[in-house]
């Protein structure tokens, strides 16, 4: 027993957890560090990541804030500016738009218009997608909007591990990055694995290999498109999936080197098509890709409504397994 | 319930030998499918099946050699039966499923498998699609013509000593049967190659064409002017063909000779029939033929090409009536406007049946051929 | 591309268009048209296959500089 209590055994860790336990190590570990946002500590936070934070690491670290988007955004990009290293929760990426004018006009673009003189290394978390009935304002996917801005990155964590440990390369980083938790996976639990202790903030993952086609995602979608790979595998298909991972600058190497042997693709978002990243990848796709493709692009994306707040409406307004599992058959089989 | 019987791919074949089902009992069949290989004097054969149903008996198992004409399967619900001499596969139409808008006579394909029937020399019009709305996908070419360096293994069933007595039964009956005359046309090519350069100087190798192809489309077009030259002979009385589907004597290597069918070749633009040749050439050496492309032809053309003989008099191959001899492109004295000069020139001779048509059809036949060559820019 | 690369991709190129031939014993000066019998056709298949493999463009003017296996070889590594 004495030599395998050294080594770490593998954890079983809700999203939420691991989204708690990387603030938590960010702030021990470095002095510049702290959290702010609306609710965060006195009631732990709309999703519960923060609670019990205040109390362990004080309310200088744990900061509640006024509701005011505008002004504690504006504040981190003060605070950041000036040496610290601030993680900005905002509840949800429909609050983050009274943002927009610091996240869009101050955060993006200091560093271009200072000539390089000031960096602004700020974290901006918050939750994303619907799925728990919270109605039209509370449940948008509105990343796409924001991987459409220079200056940003864009993370969109999907899995426990990414969860853990996206933050610490995300607060390296000079530049402002956003984070986006999709509401639906705070509650998965995976094992995290004690041997993996950092990740890349640059490239997209392949979840599962497969050969007949690639169904690109990110986020909540891709348990739904896993799920799909799986059924699609009863059916003799073998569906590659890709996890996005990075939004901005997106990982198109990894996308087109699949799309390359499997020559069909699939592209699956909880944001509406018009104007989207969904239509930014298959644009990206056919530009430099166009003679590896074997059948028309595919997208499974929300419907153009404001989501609904009626539990069957709403699920009817989002990608679903089917659906994917639709679109791929439809490409391989030619349906 | 229909017989599906063992087609005759020539005048001269009187029996095939089952080498393959590609379909079983109880599979849905349609106009154009590949059901069966059979070995022939030719080689392998690719049999196509002219009407839809569902296969409800195989008659004749693997191996079994039987003569033409024999029942090998039995379809239940089908239609429209009709024996060899069919139009070839087309592209399946496009299910309404998708709002884009189908172009007719343009065949959907993907751009990865339009890259690879290019890189392969296929003619794409053969290719029948599977993918999305019917499109032709990389597995649909790729069925047809497999990796360079996976050539498909020379199929069973090649006997040359077999095909050697094949072409001496069609040669003699020919001989035997066929009163032929023989006319000669030397033709200047310059305007011809003069295209050919000025084309090819701006294409990469895999797009490039050959001399073969422009004469081939020129010799499509006269012959579609001149329908007496242009079909078979059959109890006693000439049968116009369907359509102007030029039989393309391919060598074989090793010894041997195919003649298969590039189907409406006079409505074919150029690069199109370049990608015919290339198609067929490949498929001929690799005994990957279809059936109906060896039934079809209604005229025969032979190339002789650079390392020819300077001009070849064909004899006719039955029940065709007529076939175009093309020789060797060569450098010669040329009188142009008075004076002596270089051009390249070649020898286009046509060896007609004298029972269906008399020689001056044949002399317009070939006048025609000229004509088109020297507006070689239009073809 | 070095000589021996270039002889290897020549030999790979010619042994699909002519699986009969024994390319070993095949004369580095001989005229490799007349000695594997190729047509015009072979000879613009194995045009193309060097192009396709190589990205080097073969002008028609050049096809006689790579009439003979040697000076194929010499054209590709150039």
């Amino acid at each position: 027993m004495s030599a395998s209590a050294s080594v770490p055994m593998p954890q079983a860790m809700t999203y939420r957890e691991a989204c708690k336990q990387a603030i938590r190590a960010a702030i021990i570990a470095d002095p510049r560090v702290f959290l702010m946002g609306e609710d965060v500590a006195r009631y732990g936070g709309c999703y519960a990541v923060t609670k019990g934070l205040a109390g362990e690491l004080g309310e200088e670290r744990i900061r509640d804030t006024p509701l005011s988007e505008v002004g504690f955004v504006g504040a981190g990009i003060g605070a950041a500016i000036a040496g610290m290293r601030p993680i900005i929760e905002i509840m949800t990426v429909n609050f983050s738009l009274l943002a927009l004018d610091q996240i869009v006009n101050n955060a993006a673009t200091i560093a271009h218009m200072s000539g390089g003189q000031f960096a602004v290394p700020l974290v901006i978390s918050m939750s994303t997608g619907a799925g728990r009935q919270l109605a039209a304002q509370h449940s948008h996917s509105l990343e796409g909007w924001y991987a459409h801005i220079p200056g940003l990155k864009v993370l969109a964590p999907a899995t426990v591990e990414d969860a853990r440990h996206m933050l610490q390369p995300a607060l390296d980083d000079p530049n402002p990055v956003l984070i986006f938790e999709h509401v639906m996976l705070y509650n998965r639990e995976d094992v995290l694995d004690p041997n993996v202790t950092e990740v890349d903030i640059v490239s997209a993952k392949i979840r599962r290999p497969g050969r007949d086609i690639t169904l690109v995602t990110y986020g909540g979608s891709l348990f739904k498109t896993l799920e799909a790979a799986t059924a699609l595998q009863q059916d003799g298909i073998e569906a590659e999936v890709i996890d996005l991972r990075v939004l901005r600058p997106l990982d198109m190497a990894t996308v087109i080197a699949s799309v390359a042997r499997t020559r069909r693709l699939v592209i699956v978002d909880e944001g509406w098509k018009s104007g989207s990243l969904s239509a930014e990848i298959a644009t990206r796709v056919v530009e430099e890709a166009f003679f590896e493709l074997d059948a028309p692009i595919r997208r499974v994306c929300a419907r153009e409504v404001p989501i609904p707040y009626a539990a069957h409406l709403e699920q009817a307004a989002l990608p679903q397994t089917a659906a994917i599992v639709a679109a791929a058959r439809g490409l391989v089989r030619g349906a | 319930m229909t017989d599906f019987r063992m087609p005759s791919l020539g005048a001269d074949m009187e029996a095939g030998t089952l080498v393959e089902w590609r379909v079983k009992p109880g599979a849905t069949v349609k106009r154009g499918d590949v059901v069966a290989v059979v070995e022939t004097q030719k080689g392998a054969i690719e049999i196509e099946i002219f009407n839809e149903g569902l296969v409800s008996e195989i008659v004749v198992p693997v191996g079994g050699r039987v003569p033409v004409g024999t029942v090998l399967a039995r379809l239940e619900g089908a239609a429209g039966a009709r024996e060899p001499a069919a139009p070839p596969p087309l592209p399946p139409p496009a299910p309404p499923v998708s709002a884009l808008p189908v172009t007719p006579g343009r065949p959907r394909i993907s751009p990865a498998a339009r890259r690879l029937a290019a890189a392969r020399g296929i003619d794409i019009q053969r290719v029948a699609g599977t993918g999305p709305a019917g499109a032709i996908t990389v597995a649909d070419v790729e069925a047809v013509s497999p990796a360079p360096g996976a050539m498909p293994p020379q199929r069973p069933g090649f006997d040359p000593a077999a095909m050697r007595q094949a072409i001496a039964a069609a040669m003699s009956r020919s001989k035997r049967e066929i009163p032929h005359y023989y006319l000669s046309q030397t033709v200047d090519a310059s305007a011809a190659l003069a295209r050919l350069e000025r084309m090819n100087r701006e294409r990469p190798p895999p797009e490039r064409l050959l001399p073969a192809a422009l004469f081939l489309r020129a010799t499509a077009l006269a012959v579609a002017k001149t329908p007496e030259l242009n079909g078979v002979w059959e109890d006693g009385r000439f049968r116009p063909g369907d359509g102007v589907h030029i039989g393309w004597a391919i060598a074989l290597r090793g010894g041997g000779l195919v003649a298969p069918a590039i189907r409406n070749a006079d409505r074919r633009p150029l690069d199109d029939l370049m990608a015919a040749l290339r198609d067929l050439v490949l498929r001929a050496r690799s005994f990957a033929l279809r059936s109906s492309e060896l039934s079809d032809p209604t005229i025969t053309v032979t190339s002789l090409g650079d390392r020819g003989a300077d001009a070849v008099l064909p004899i006719i191959y039955p029940p065709q009536v007529a076939m175009i001899g093309i020789g060797r492109i060569v450098t010669r004295p040329w009188v142009i406007d008075g004076t002596l000069g270089p051009r390249p020139i070649v020898a286009i001779t046509l060896a007609g049946d004298h029972r269906a048509s008399d020689g001056h059809r044949g002399g317009l036949l070939l006048a025609e051929i000229d004509r088109l060559l020297q507006e070689a820019e239009t073809l | 591309m070095n000589a021996a690369e270039a002889k290897r991709l020549v030999f790979d190129v010619l042994s699909r268009i002519a699986p009969e031939a024994d390319l070993a014993v095949l004369p580095g000066a001989a005229h490799m048209r007349e000695e594997l019998d190729l047509d015009s056709m072979d000879f613009l298949n194995f045009i193309s296959a060097l192009h396709e493999r190589t990205r080097v463009d073969i002008p028609e003017a050049d096809y006689p500089k790579l009439f003979t296996l040697d000076g194929a070889v010499a054209y590709l590594s150039r």
